[in-house]
């Protein structure tokens, strides 16, 4: 391992160093300060002669004098069943004060593309027990929803409760496998959210199948680069060689990107829409794929990537690539919440793309999806009256329209808002969708079929609704 | 990519001299422009793409991590090719041409490793091959001489290849070879094999452009009703993100009356091809019964894939597309999308630090988005006869935003248009093309067909509907206003005519067993039945019967199960006579 004192630049996050070898490109860089800090950082650009280096920690105290050593690897993650209950900082070193981890192997974290021939396509129902998930835009084993929310939105309380709540039906009754390992992976949350995810996994439990990785606010913003892609790689050993059920939130991915720009922005590059670089789609594609199930694998791994909209804006450059490349979204809604709904979902823009193969007969019920789309269709048309309303009143509109009205106030009143603690059943959620229904006059629910309504449709709805009281 | 013929003697060796991302630059390298090289230990795939002084510059299909300067660079001194011939159905490909399958075998993992090479057709594989010419005949470049039965769908033709001169036969074989064997020797010392190859970035050649007057007939009411595509034509799709792109695309290569489906899953999602390769092999082609799979090809560079490789995926499927065309198949070609294909143009002009056009794009985005689609049409082939390939790309405008440079380049071109609305979608309303916003330039010349093969009343039969839509569209901002009670009787008829078009005709369940397909004659009467409906509503209420009673009848509302009816005729002639009937009754 050669070490050199040829630092020539440094600039933001980045170091320039001469050398007389040739060195790989991504390769894992060690810098010593005069005051014997060891920084860690990773080749961007290699020329003859000349190396650019990002330095994940940040180039402060970093001079002229300092020595820089190649590694001669790309960086790895030292993977093992026993990281699950550790928690490690934003690089992955332990930071619980626990033993030292004993790794099984070291895996590479740029983490390799799954052939497509080789996936198996993902149609497990996840159950998580919140309505306007599981009834409107179902979570299956190997998606990867994000949540899409904006500040100040309680976005980590829903990704809590899904943490939570998550099973996969099934396998409860053989009272095995239910539960998700977790791993959480943090990028540049406060310590205060940090704190919040800490005390609800410990409150219940859930530490134990969990591995946490947490680079705060005030860490270095570079290391955010790395820490999705540690989480990552450990949640494809755990899944693909343990076989786990893996779920990976990741918070904020936001902030990932902000650093994204900043060292693109070091490197001098051309920026793409608003400063971020032009190869952030693909940057972003290389995290959000590594979800999905392998055939001939048991474990699998979903991900629940969180991101804040800035100014709530959907059409920002971080929604909008994240939109499409995930399967669907999650939408938090600010006027929601501001009435009090728990979780404040807005459905009508959320959407799963994985849905339509999760759910029906055998996996859910065979209403199930004939249900959801009626209840989009009738919630949009109820929500494009209020603004009808607005301007002429209640009393102007025909008894068809109020009766809409009424069922999108119900449906955000009883079927959204449900609290972050209660956990319901998808049976529970459909019939409460049945119940919310049957306030429509039947010959409205042109999304059904004709046999399922007459199944469930509750004909002498006031009857029921005294009982419901 | 092509490994059949590759010759093993290198031109050149070059070192490299620097790496940053996909973009590798090499030193005293002897290649030209679009070589393939392979470069470093491993020996990665590339293509030159820039040449200056003794400087080359790579675009490396593959991961770069751990490539370092001083590393060799092997030039092949062949442009980026594929192999062409028995084998490219029933087969799933990545951006260039490599078998995943076969990666799968060799890397013998299910994640993608490096410097794995695969030839795109099975070389080992013997096929029947049986002789169309005789020995003294005279053929041409494009000529076939023999047959192969592919898949149960596709009866290969070997053809004299282009670049040939052609001449008289001079020996036929008959019988089992492997593509690779001579079959068929000219006089002048030609040798034809079942397999040939050709560089991706060139069109094949073909005779002349015709107008295409036969619309690809997607089994889609919104497609075919309003807003056809014909054979040999050109469609763009653009959607935000959730508007239902992929499905539409999917429905596409699913129903189509193609011969032949090229589908490249260019920079989108892994689980979306997973779909496609676990779906199409159950699904029965609507046209022979047999699996979908036996006329498609499957392209996927998935958006973690290479970035390079992204970039060339659409070139390699057009030229598999053109190589069809030229035995005389209608193919179809779907490219979901190409605003990633565009991002992968730019990622690359940026890495080489050349001076970007609009929102980053390189200058040349909108000559490389012309020659693509003009690859597309219906052409006279060299061999007589003729053949078409019809191009429907999605684009993906970044926020719903179809004034970006990709969709506008794009729309410039194409003649057909299917805008995506994300409000329909929200409402559920699939497929969500928007019927203001989207047009087709064919309308007209594919008239002629649908009265043919159709009905003779279709041009106004389509017309009235479009009329009401319109008419509808204007009265909704008033209803915003005032409410709908506020109308005039005969409008709010309208409006509820309006929403039975909406609802029972332009929506289209994919999901749905029935409902997925809907032939050319199935569109059509349930217009009709439509516009029984409103032709007897209207006489109503000139009779003087008020709105509500109207709107009212129990056969009304069975409008909106025609799409799902499985014995559709009965179900629309029992809906026909019940309105005549209960409308009739009211006054």
């Amino acid at each position: 391992m050669k070490e050199y004192q040829t630092i020539t630049e440094i600039s933001g996050p980045l170091v320039f160093a001469e050398v007389d070898e040739p060195v790989g490109y991504d390769e894992i860089v060690e810098i010593e300060t005069e005051d014997g800090r060891t920084l860690r950082g990773q080749v961007l650009e290699s020329s003859e002669g000349i190396v650019s280096i990002q330095v994940f920690e940040g180039t402060g105290g970093i001079d002229r004098n300092a020595s820089v050593r190649f590694l001669g690897e790309t960086m790895k993650m030292p993977v093992t069943e026993d990281l699950l209950g550790r928690v490690l900082d934003g690089s992955g070193n332990p930071i619980d004060g626990g033993p030292e981890i004993v790794p099984d192997k070291r895996q590479d974290i740029v983490g390799k593309a799954i052939n497509p021939y080789s996936r198996e396509y993902p149609e497990e129902f996840i159950q998580t027990g919140v309505s306007a998930i599981d009834g409107m835009n179902t979570l299956v084993r190997g998606q990867k929803l994000p949540i899409f929310s904006g500040s100040g939105l309680p976005h980590n309380e829903l990704a809590l409760q899904i943490a939570r709540q998550a099973t996969v039906p099934e396998e409860d009754e053989e009272g095995e496998g239910s539960e998700f390992a977790v791993i959480f992976g943090a990028m540049g949350i406060t310590q205060e959210e940090a704190n919040e995810f800490m005390d609800d996994f410990e409150r219940t439990g859930a530490l134990e199948r969990s591995v946490v990785f947490m680079n705060l606010a005030d860490d270095p913003a570079v290391e955010r680069q790395v820490t999705p892609r540690l989480a990552l790689t450990t949640a494809e050993y755990l899944a693909f060689e343990k076989d786990y059920h893996v779920l990976v939130i990741l918070t904020d991915m936001t902030n990932y990107c902000e650093a994204l720009r900043e060292i693109g922005a070091a490197r001098e590059e051309v920026p793409g829409r608003r400063g971020y670089p032009g190869y952030m789609y693909t940057d972003l594609a290389q995290l959000y794929e590594r979800a999905g199930r392998i055939e001939g694998k048991e474990g699998s791994v979903t991900q629940i990537p969180i991101l804040t909209m800035p100014g709530d804006d959907d059409t920002h450059p971080i929604p909008d690539l994240t939109g499409y490349i995930t399967e669907g979204q999650i939408m938090m809604d600010r006027d929601l919440n501001s009435q009090g709904i728990e979780p404040p979902v807005n459905v009508l823009p959320s959407l799963s793309r994985l849905m339509d193969d999760g759910i029906g007969e055998g996996l859910t019920r065979e209403d199930h999806g004939d249900v959801s789309d009626q209840m989009y269709a009738a919630y949009a048309e109820g929500e494009d009256l209020r603004d009808l309303v607005n301007i002429v009143g209640r009393e102007a509109l025909s008894e068809r329209d109020n009766k809409f009205l009424d069922f999108a106030d119900r449906f955000e009143a009883e079927f959204v808002q449900q609290g972050y603690d209660t956990n319901r059943s998808i049976d529970d959620t459909l019939e409460l969708g049945w119940d919310l229904l049957s306030d429509l006059p039947k010959e409205e629910l042109n999304r059904i079929d004709e046999e399922l309504i007459a199944e469930h449709y509750r004909e002498d709805e006031s009857a029921e609704a005294v009982q419901a009281d | 990519m092509s490994q059949a013929e590759q010759t093993e003697t290198v031109d050149e060796d070059g070192v490299i001299e620097s790496v940053s991302g996909p973009v590798v630059t090499a030193t005293d390298l002897d290649a030209r422009m679009n070589d393939v090289v392979y470069v470093g230990d491993e020996g990665l795939m590339g293509e030159v793409i820039e040449i200056e002084g003794n400087l080359t510059t790579i675009q490396v299909y593959e991961e770069t991590s751990g490539v370092g300067p001083g590393e060799p660079v092997e030039n092949t001194g062949e442009p980026l090719s594929v192999d062409l011939g028995p084998g490219m159905m029933d087969s799933i490909y990545d951006g260039v041409q490599r078998p995943l399958d076969v990666l799968e075998d060799k890397m013998g993992t299910a994640f993608l490793d490096r410097g794995v090479d695969a030839p795109g057709i099975d070389l080992e594989k013997e096929w029947e091959f049986e002789p169309t010419v005789e020995e003294g005949d005279a053929v041409e470049p494009g000529d076939v001489v023999g047959v192969v039965e592919e898949t149960v769908t596709i009866d290969h033709k070997v053809m004299v290849p282009p670049d040939y001169e052609g001449g008289e036969v001079a020996s036929v074989e008959s019988g089992e070879f492997t593509v690779e064997e001579t079959v068929v020797e000219l006089d002048n010392g030609e040798e034809i094999q079942m397999h040939q190859e050709w560089p991706v970035r060139e069109a094949r050649p073909a005779g002349e452009k015709e107008t295409p007057t036969e619309p690809l007939v997607t089994g889609q009411r919104v497609q075919d009703g309003l807003f056809p595509l014909a054979k040999g034509g050109t469609a763009a799709i653009p959607g935000p993100f959730g508007s239902g792109k992929t499905v539409t695309q999917q429905q596409l290569a699913k129903w189509s009356d193609a011969d032949i489906v090229v589908y490249i899953g260019c920079g989108e999602r892994g689980n979306e091809m997973t779909e496609v390769i676990e779906d199409f092999p159950e699904l029965p082609d609507p046209q022979t019964g047999n699996p979908l799979m036996a006329r498609t090809c499957l392209i996927a560079n998935t958006s973690n894939m290479p970035v390079a490789a992204r970039e060339s995926c659409i070139y390699t499927g057009i030229t598999i597309a053109e190589y069809y065309r030229d035995m005389g198949y209608d193919v179809a070609l779907m490219a979901d999308s190409t605003s990633r294909w565009a991002e992968a143009m730019r990622e690359i002009s940026s890495r080489l630090e050349e001076m970007p056009g609009e929102e980053g794009y390189p200058a040349y985005l909108a000559a490389a988005l012309s020659e693509f689609y003009e690859r597309a049409g219906k052409f006279q082939l060299l061999g007589g006869g003729e053949g078409s390939i019809s191009v429907v790309g999605a684009v993906s405008p970044p926020g719903g935003d179809f004034s970006e440079p990709v969709t506008q380049n794009t729309l410039r071109i194409v003649k057909t248009f299917w805008a995506l609305d994300a409000d329909l979608a929200e409402r559920r309303h699939f497929p969500s093309i928007n019927w203001n916003e989207s047009y087709s330039l064919y309308k007209d010349q594919l008239d002629p067909w649908w009265t043919d093969n159709v009905a003779g009343d279709w041009a106004e039969t389509r017309q009235w509907a479009v009329d009401v839509l319109d008419e509808e569209d204007e009265l909704q901002e008033i209803v915003q206003l005032v409410g709908k009670d506020a109308l005039p009787e005969d409008q709010q008829l309208t409006l509820e005519v309006a929403r039975y078009l909406r609802e029972a005709w332009l929506q289209q369940n994919a999901l749905h067993d029935v409902d997925t397909y809907c032939e050319p004659e199935k569109t059509y009467r349930m217009l009709g039945a439509i516009q029984t409906f409103n032709d007897e509503a209207f006489e109503a209420l000139d009779a003087g019967v008020p709105p509500e009673e109207i709107t009212d009848v129990d056969a009304a509302p069975k409008l909106n199960r025609m799409g799902t009816a499985e014995e559709w005729e009965e179900f629309i002639d029992e809906i026909e006579n019940d309105l005549k009937e209960q409308l009739r009754a009211l006054y």
